[in-house]
């Protein structure tokens, strides 16, 4: 690790202030970014600390809505959120990486393999910052991509409420991050379907499994549905056919659990 | 009713107190005065030409003490290879020079290129960053084939080709067996790869470097196996210190598998920078350096080919095997693949004919060497895997075809040099068949399809050797050093015991295990005994712990030692009862004179041992101190049955193990609570080597599992309960405890089984699949039932 300022604000206000500063970077819960400190593959002058920022925390549910904190953490959506969401969140990580990760941290962060993007795509969901909206849909970008501003902040991510979902993911055997998740969501006028990683180009919604799932809300609708397989990743923990394969069956598993 | 002290008791290991409560000693707890951190500088390349390394910037960076390169080493020894191999031929096998520092050129990914000796280790890295390395880079050799291809790179320029040796097993035998193979009624051959694994334990390894400039004594702290190995070796091939003037000391060591045997650039890094700077220097390597620095495991690519008659007796076996070695010979490197791995081709059947072909070859990787049954699980795996094979072939049951080859009587010399002294392997398939219900495996096989998952049964044996090996033997193999062990055995004056011995626990046990066998003998309580393991200033010069040695051979000579003890103490006893020494017994701690009333008390004799006020001064000296060496007569040869059940998910191609039972003989059994857990343990590497494991290198030989994010380590939920049994003994006739090793079995018996159960699985499904190559990760799995 190099050496870096520390700065602990207690509102979104200073935050935002400090990580104006060239070369300041955000620290959510820090299970990213300080492995990637300790291997010396990032070089921040100051590391402004989101955790101790009250109105950042917390997760609701009024109105049909689902409002998660850009501080919370995977533990408290575990415990918090609506039921298909919660499972997700508890199957991040182990007990350590949830009482310290936080959702903030994991969108900014938008790895490939991680699994809130598929849940993100599928549940309607705005990215709130310090000083816009951000659709979910427009939100990821791409491997390690968002549409997030330098210093911009993920203050709180609202999700609308579906009739029922469902998350199936197929673990990576080493890191157990997602080789494939799948999340399905129905809603009254219309299911969606997000997907982590198996493309190249980052989480992606099925849009043909959506189609033969708004007609017909089955498994079954989904036979014969095949994904690409290029454009799909490859490595050493699965091919491009494997994972195009994958996301057949986990959609069909997720729709069958809704 | 189970025993509670001594021999087949199973009292909790005394040293977890302190690793459970954070009070061990390891090396990285030990911290020196004045010590100053090294910094490696390591490649990023796997072959390249060295043109320069520029230290100017970094020698001027803040805290740096002496930057060090290859050239500081050029007048000191190269790393030691302590195994000779002779090929086919009657040539002896090419051995590479295997400097400290780079010289010339960096030949893996993670060989050390500098080293920064700095005030603090975060000092030490920023210099190492200012380095600048003038490097040209060579085309890797990263495949075993292609590194024998006329015209490929070589690795080292000095050598003649990659080929390291071409090893021919028995060479005399060559011509029969393939007479056989001509006259085989069917044969059944089987292409595997045996996958390269890290061993990952949980303490990566640490090295202090001391030198006292009074008295010019060098002191190593090293995470270490065999102390007295890497002092002999450091000192006598790179360092030129005479072991009286270098001690090695090894504390706790947080697990070790194989890699913490060998001598390490980095210990003789360390001690030479002691000297040279005049301050303690310590490495503590990060588990990414681990993951390129620690010697690797396994790696061979085989064909394996099994003759039978019509009768379906196996008539002879022949097997050719490409072993990667790496860049360099790691110190027990060309032994693996030879002499640890041809002699136990005869498993456990009565196979007449056997040749093993090995090439070893070198290639742009990290060395190569020794981890958990080093060359015994590549035996047992492919052996066990062919005859599963021609089971199938065949339409036999694999479990009728293993019992109708099964060797029955003993001694029983195979055409692979070796004997085995005892073994019942249907005793063990039998207990296995119990243990494991496969009784009840069809109605277990029907409940899993109910849920759509395939289920599938692996059933193997295994035999291994342990316990190596008697000294003269192993000599004429090519070792390069002895193999016998030692221990002291100091009885105090009030009676309690201290055993200074050679062995050297990290993780085994010993510290409780070894006392139980003392208060057998003498009939005392254990906490009289205590164990010390580990420095080379205290204990007598032994060759360590590997091979499921250290209770054959190590507590041999703790036996021995005991006994002239023993010997002693009834002289003392017969003067202070004015008795014949022969009608001296000792129980329970007693020494009484056979046929009268009269006794004396253990810690009586041996106050008079140190207090020899009425002692016979004229016989026998006073004090109670004896040292035995025992050199074994024979390897020992534990052996048993394995059973594995798994279930596939014929989507993804996931398997997850739903039993596995295994059934051993180990001979005698000290502690079976310690004999469960190194089972276990070994189960859980053996079952992550198949499912999960596998270091894997690109062609650029860039290592693209070089962390957990990727190398997957076994999980507790990766891995069953256990149905563990070692009831089937047939005791050692040639070491005076009956034992035979259990610290490696588990992790040589339960691949194929795994393999094995999983085939067993997919061709239930009507799937046209003979062979996965481990590790059986869901994606292989998948593509192979795609065909
Ligand atoms: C052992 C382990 C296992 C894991 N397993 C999984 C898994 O199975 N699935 C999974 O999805 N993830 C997994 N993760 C990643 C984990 O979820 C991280 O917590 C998450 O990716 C990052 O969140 P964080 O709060 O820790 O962010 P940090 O590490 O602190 O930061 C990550 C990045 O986001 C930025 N950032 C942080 N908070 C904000 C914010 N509110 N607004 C804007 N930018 C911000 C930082 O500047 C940094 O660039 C695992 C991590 C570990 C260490």
């Amino acid at each position: 690790m190099y050496n870096f300022e520390f700065e602990n604000p207690s509102s979104i206000a200073e935050a935002v202030a400090a990580l104006a500063e060239e070369e300041a970077q955000a620290l959510g819960g820090g299970q990213t970014l300080i492995p990637t400190l300790k291997q010396r593959l990032a070089m921040p002058s100051k590391l402004v600390s989101l955790a101790g920022i009250a109105e950042m925390k917390g997760v609701s549910i009024a109105d049909g809505m689902l409002t998660i904190g850009g501080g919370a953490t995977h533990a408290e959506v575990a415990a918090e959120a609506c039921p298909p969401l919660a499972a997700l969140a508890g199957q991040i990580g182990d007990p350590a990486v949830r009482n310290r990760g936080t959702i903030g941290g994991s969108l900014a962060n938008n790895d490939p393999a991680a699994d809130y993007p598929a849940a993100m795509l599928a549940l309607k969901s705005t990215i709130v910052t310090n000083n816009r909206e951000i659709a979910g849909d427009d939100y990821f970008q791409g491997l390690f991509e968002t549409a997030l501003e330098e210093g911009e902040i993920i203050t709180s991510v609202r999700c609308e409420i579906p009739e029922g979902a469902n998350y199936q993911k197929f673990v990576q055997p080493a890191s157990r991050f997602a080789l494939v998740g799948v999340f399905v969501a129905k809603y009254a006028d219309g299911v969606r379907v997000g997907v982590t990683g198996a493309s190249e180009e980052g989480a992606f919604r099925w849009d043909e499994a959506e189609v033969a799932l708004n007609s017909n809300f089955s498994a079954a609708a989904l036979e014969g549905l095949a994904l690409d397989a290029e454009g799909m990743m490859a490595d050493i923990h699965g091919s491009k056919a494997y994972r195009a394969h994958l996301v057949g069956v986990l959609t069909k598993r997720a729709v069958s659990a809704v | 009713m189970p025993k509670d002290s001594g021999i087949g008791a199973s009292p909790k290991r005394r040293e977890d107190a302190r690793f459970l409560t954070g009070t061990g000693n390891y090396t990285d707890d030990i911290n020196l005065n004045g010590q100053a951190y090294v910094h490696f500088l390591r490649s990023d390349m796997a072959h390249g030409k060295l043109n320069g390394v520029d230290t100017s910037i970094a020698a001027e960076m803040p805290g740096v003490v002496r930057i060090f390169t290859g050239v500081d080493f050029e007048g000191v020894g190269g790393i030691p290879c302590g195994w000779q191999v002779t090929d086919r031929h009657g040539e002896v096998m090419q051995e590479p020079a295997h400097p400290v520092l780079a010289q010339g050129k960096v030949r893996h990914v993670g060989e050390a290129i500098a080293a920064v000796v700095a005030e603090t280790p975060d000092q030490a890295r920023n210099a190492a960053e200012a380095i600048e390395l003038d490097i040209e880079e060579l085309p890797a050799v990263v495949d075993m084939k292609a590194a024998l291809a006329e015209g490929s790179t070589k690795v080292h320029d000095d050598l003649t080709s990659n080929l390291c040796y071409d090893w021919g097993f028995v060479e005399e035998n060559k011509g029969a067996v393939d007479e056989a193979f001509a006259n085989a009624a069917h044969v059944t051959t089987l292409e595997l790869v045996n996958n390269r694994l890290v061993a990952n334990p949980m303490e990566p390894r640490v090295a202090v470097g001391d030198f006292n400039r009074a008295t010019g004594d060098s002191t190593l702290y090293t995470t270490s196996q065999n102390p007295h190995v890497i002092r002999l070796l450091m000192g006598a091939f790179v360092l030129g210190i005479p072991e009286h003037k270098l001690r090695v000391i090894a504390p706790d060591v947080g697990g070790g598998f194989g890699s913490k045997i060998f001598h390490y650039a980095e210990e003789a890094f360390c001690t030479f920078a002691a000297k040279a700077v005049n301050r303690p220097v310590k490495w503590t390597s990060s588990r990414s350096e681990a993951f390129v620095s620690d010697a690797h495991g396994r790696d061979h690519v085989t064909k394996i080919e099994l003759a039978l008659d019509a009768a379906n007796n196996f008539t002879a076996l022949r097997t050719d095997t490409h072993a990667n070695m790496g860049a360099y010979l790691s110190t027990f490197a060309p032994s693996v693949p030879t002499w640890l791995h041809g002699t136990l081709m005869a498993g456990n059947y009565r196979t007449p004919l056997i040749y093993v072909n090995v090439k070893a070859v070198f290639t742009n990787t990290v060395p190569v060497d020794a981890y958990r049954g080093a060359g015994r699980p590549e035996a047992t795996f492919q052996l066990e895997r062919v005859i599963d094979k021609a089971a199938r072939e065949l339409g036999v049951d694999p479990i009728a075809l293993r019992r109708q080859n099964f060797i029955t009587e003993f001694p029983y010399a195979t055409p692979v040099a070796v004997e085995y002294d005892t073994g019942d392997y249907n005793a063990t398939m039998d207990k296995l068949e119990e243990i494991a219900d496969l009784a009840g495996f069809a109605a277990r096989r029907a409940e899993s399809e109910a849920k759509g998952k395939l289920r599938g049964l692996g059933v193997n044996c295994y035999i291994e050797a342990c316990g190596i090996a008697p000294s003269n033997l192993v000599g004429q193999l090519g070792a390069r050093a002895g193999l016998y062990e030692s221990a002291t055995v100091r009885v105090n004056a009030t009676g309690g015991l201290v055993v200074m011995t050679g062995s050297h626990s990290h993780g085994q046990g010993h510290e409780t295990s070894f006392p139980q066998v003392i208060a057998e003998m003498i009939g005392i309580d254990e906490s009289m005994v205590e164990i010390v393991h580990g420095d080379t200033a205290n204990t007598p010069m032994g060759m360590g712990t590997y091979g499921s040695r250290s209770l054959a051979v190590g507590g041999s000579a703790m036996v021995r030692a005991t006994e002239k003890i023993i010997a002693k103490t009834k002289k003392i006893a017969a003067h202070l009862m004015e008795a014949a020494e022969a009608d001296i017994e000792l129980k329970d701690g007693q020494f009484s004179v056979a046929g009268t009333d009269k006794s004396v008390a253990w810690g009586d004799v041996t106050l008079a041992a140190y207090v020899p006020h009425n002692y016979p001064l004229e016989e026998i000296e006073p004090g109670l101190e004896e040292t035995a060496f025992y050199d074994p007569a024979n390897f020992t040869y534990p052996a048993g049955a394995y059973a594995c059940e798994v279930e596939v998910d014929p989507d993804t191609g996931k398997v997850s193990i739903e039993r596995f039972a295994a059934a051993d003989d180990f001979g005698n059994i000290v502690n079976p609570m310690i004999v469960d857990g190194q089972v276990h343990g070994g189960l859980g590497q053996g079952i992550g080597q198949a499912l999960l494991e596998a270091a894997v290198y690109n062609d650029d030989g860039q290592l693209l599992s070089a962390s957990f994010m990727d190398y997957a380590m076994p999980r507790a939920d990766d891995l069953p309960f256990y149905q563990v049994d070692h009831s089937c003994q047939t005791p050692c006739t040639h070491n005076p405890l009956g034992v035979k090793g259990c610290g490696e079995a588990g992790a040589i018996g339960s691949p194929p089984a795994v393999v094995n159960a999983v085939v067993d699985a997919l061709q239930s499904a009507g799937k046209d699949v003979t062979h996965v190559d481990m590790p059986l990760s869901p994606s292989r799995v998948w593509a192979a039932m795609q065909g």
